[in-house]
């Protein structure tokens, strides 16, 4: 089998915020890559890092208070984080293109959708004759299956419902056929049937154009049906990675395993709900140690005194925990769930 | 069987679209158009549907906090469309609300033990000490501490202050609980250990709730039986099991199986739905799933499909099943 191709890799990232209460890891000492072609989801719960991930790898993290204060992230073999702005700002809209939760706030409410996306395309394209920008824009509508295409042009954001700015934010995201796709809860603020859509949507174009996706949600259903590989992120650590089929099916991580067993599943009814004990910590105040230690039901002694590196459990698995330890292996039942 | 804690019949809310600087009624919202249903004591009965669907403005017109522009609730043996003001405030201690929005719901400048004791003031309840014996008892049965009761909302974390919100309805020790979304802003984790305190509770001071939320999942593993609203309309009513096994409304068809799964290997029967939902304010004639449903008939652009019984305790407006009903 052929090897596939990394498109994207990020090695030791920390994003840092400055406040009043010190500086706070948002994201740290994340690994991860993207091959081409791809879709990669990420998941954790609110507040664990996976914004700020994205953002990293953008180059859009607000600053101040925000730095990325360790790491690289490697893209054709430049790394993102030492460019300077002028060109991330071509990477940004060639290379690697991202849309948002809220597709409202990313479109203009004074230009019409055509407007902006021709004002789009001119960035890219400027030899382009008006009526090749018009093409292509009518194009891109029709890609990403918005009906009458010609009429919506003259239209205004706010004229158009969720579903359908958010088919446009993905038209303009697609422009100029970017190799990395990033999508940050891109359903989150839609209903479940138009959810479904633009999910569809997403694999269809991920299968038509090869565009690899990094797909950020809280929503673990979102991920077992839309990704190939999954990573885990638990208060600005990556806990656990690996394809989607063995993440659900053999979680390994107590955290992953807590969460997906307090997801309720609409197929059947359990009788209660299995939940994790406690609070998300903030992040930054566990200096040391597993940072799930607390709510982990399995946590030990070392567990508290040092930091659990990501343990390779498989070839394509790999878990933060130091019941993977194979030192540890023999004295902890790993296995055993209670609940 | 027994008559039922809460009846709705023929409820309505439309709300007036004015235009120009006279301010003319142009047109009207139809946010809830013509539903009736029933709570038995002691059960949840879930209501789902896409955003807009009515479900907020259903829960609030029950406890009267939204006038109906018609329709009767009926109450533990009181027409509760026909009290006076004074007399709905006094009903209102049996009948309590918890909000999806925990920061918003809290008064940011009340420690937690006068946001709890408020209710009790309102209604009169027991004197200052007694008072403040029940707020402290109420912090431990949902989870908190007594010395929680000196904070503020903004000390704690949005499944705390969910709780908060639980413990504040619970305090007039209320009959029957309209939740609104109450696990929408939380976390997974924290998500189910509120519902679990919610199931806890139920049990424990046999409580009647209403449950309304978008996640079809939650409602499912929360409700003995479930309400599906599309465009202000109850489009079908089922047992939990009966609704998400064998599901007769083909919008309820689409809606769960657009439900993404936790299961990577699980096959859907896929039903995509296409469009969008229609406007509440020019709702489509007819079945108003008519602009999307696969199984669109003729009469189905004509005629609107009544809600009625098609099997025992299974309520579907479909023109679909209009032969199968019992005469
Ligand atoms: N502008 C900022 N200033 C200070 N801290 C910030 C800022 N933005 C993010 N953070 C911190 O970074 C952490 C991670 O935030 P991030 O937005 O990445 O979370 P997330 O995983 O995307 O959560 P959600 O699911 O809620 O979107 C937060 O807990 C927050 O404390
Ligand atoms: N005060 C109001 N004035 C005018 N229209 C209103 C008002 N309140 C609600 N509406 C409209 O009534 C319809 C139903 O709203 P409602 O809030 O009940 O929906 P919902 O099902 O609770 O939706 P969500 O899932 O988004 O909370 C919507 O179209 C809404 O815009
Ligand atoms: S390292 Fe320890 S505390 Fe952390 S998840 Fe593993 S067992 Fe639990
Ligand atoms: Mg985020
Ligand atoms: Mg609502």
């Amino acid at each position: 089998m052929k090897e596939p191709k990394r498109i994207l890799d990020v090695k030791g990232l920390q994003t840092t915020f400055f406040t009043d209460d010190g500086a706070i890891p948002a994201v740290d000492n994340v690994d991860f890559h993207i091959d081409e072609g791809e879709v990669l989801g990420i998941v954790g719960e609110s507040g664990c890092g996976k914004s700020v991930t994205s953002l990293s790898i953008m180059g859009l993290v607000p600053s101040p208070p925000g730095k990325i204060t360790e790491g690289e992230i490697l893209f054709q073999d430049k790394d993102l984080t030492k460019l300077p702005e002028r060109k991330m700002r071509n990477i940004r809209g060639n290379d690697i293109a991202m849309i948002f939760q809220e597709p409202m706030t990313s479109l203009n409410p004074l230009f019409t959708i055509g407007d902006q996306l021709r004002e789009a395309i001119k960035i890219h394209k400027r030899d382009w004759s008006k009526q090749q920008i018009q093409d292509r824009a009518v194009e891109m509508m029709k890609l990403v299956g918005l009906p009458r295409a010609e009429g919506l042009m003259k239209e205004y954001p706010h004229q158009l419902s969720g579903g359908m700015r958010q088919r446009v934010m993905i038209a303009m995201a697609l422009l100029c056929d970017p190799k990395v796709l990033i999508a940050d809860e891109p359903t989150t603020a839609l209903d479940v049937t138009i959810q479904a859509q633009i999910l569809k949507l997403i694999k269809e174009l991920n299968n038509r154009l090869n565009t690899a996706v990094l797909l950020i949600t809280h929503d673990l259903g979102v991920v077992a049906e839309t990704c190939e590989r999954v990573i885990v992120m638990y208060a600005g650590k990556v806990v656990e990675e690996g394809p989607v089929n063995t993440i659900f099916k053999n979680p390994q991580h107590p955290y992953t395993r807590g969460l997906l067993e307090s997801v309720p599943d609409m197929r059947y009814k359990k009788e209660r709900l299995y939940s994790i004990p406690g609070n998300v910590p903030k992040p930054g105040t566990i200096q040391v140690g597993c940072r799930f230690a607390d709510r982990c039901e399995f946590s030990f002694d070392r567990c508290v005194q040092e930091d659990p590196p990501l343990y390779q459990t498989a070839d394509d698995h790999k878990t933060r925990c130091f019941l993977f330890d194979p030192k540890e292996a023999a004295e902890h039942d790993r296995t055993a769930v209670k609940s | 069987m027994t008559e039922p804690l809460l009846k709705v019949e023929g409820l309505k809310k439309y709300f007036p679209i004015k235009a120009g600087i006279l301010g003319r009624v142009k047109n009207y919202v139809k946010a809830v158009d013509d539903i009736s249903f029933a709570v038995q004591q002691g059960e949840t009965l879930g209501i789902v549907g896409e955003s807009g669907c009515g479900k907020s403005t259903t829960g609030r017109m029950l406890m009267r906090l939204l006038e109906p522009t018609a329709g009767k609730v009926f109450f533990d043996g009181q027409e509760l469309t026909q009290l006076s003001n004074d007399e709905m405030r006094k009903a209102r201690r049996d009948i309590q609300m918890v909000f999806q929005d925990p920061y918003a719901s809290l008064n940011p400048r009340h420690t937690i033990e006068k946001i709890l004791m408020e209710p009790l003031n309102v209604h009169n309840i027991g004197d200052p000490k007694e008072r403040k014996k029940k707020v402290h008892e109420f912090l431990e049965i949902v989870g908190l501490s007594s010395y929680h009761a000196k904070r503020y909302p903004h000390q704690f974390s949005g499944g705390q202050r969910q709780r908060i919100g639980i413990a504040r309805a619970l305090m007039t020790n209320p009959k029957l609980i309209i939740a609104d979304e109450p696990v929408s802003a939380l976390d997974v984790s924290i998500q189910a250990q509120v519902l679990n305190l919610m199931q806890d509770l139920q049990q424990e001071l046999k409580l009647t709730y209403i449950f309304i939320a978008h996640d079809l999942g939650v409602v499912r593993h929360i409700s003995d039986r479930v309400g599906v609203m599309y465009l202000g309309q109850m489009a079908e009513l089922a047992d939990s099991e009966a609704l998400y096994e064998k599901p007769l409304h083909p919008y309820t068809q689409a809606l769960l199986s657009a439900v993404p799964v936790p299961d990577p290997e699980f096959l859907r029967e896929e039903m995509l739905v296409a469009g969008d939902i229609p406007s509440p304010a020019n709702p489509p004639s007819g079945c108003r799933f008519h602009t999307r449903c696969p199984f669109k008939m003729a009469i189905c652009e004509t005629t609107v499909p009544i809600f009625a019984e098609v099997e025992k305790g299974h309520s579907v407006a479909c023109h679909l099943y209009e032969e199968s009903r019992p005469q």
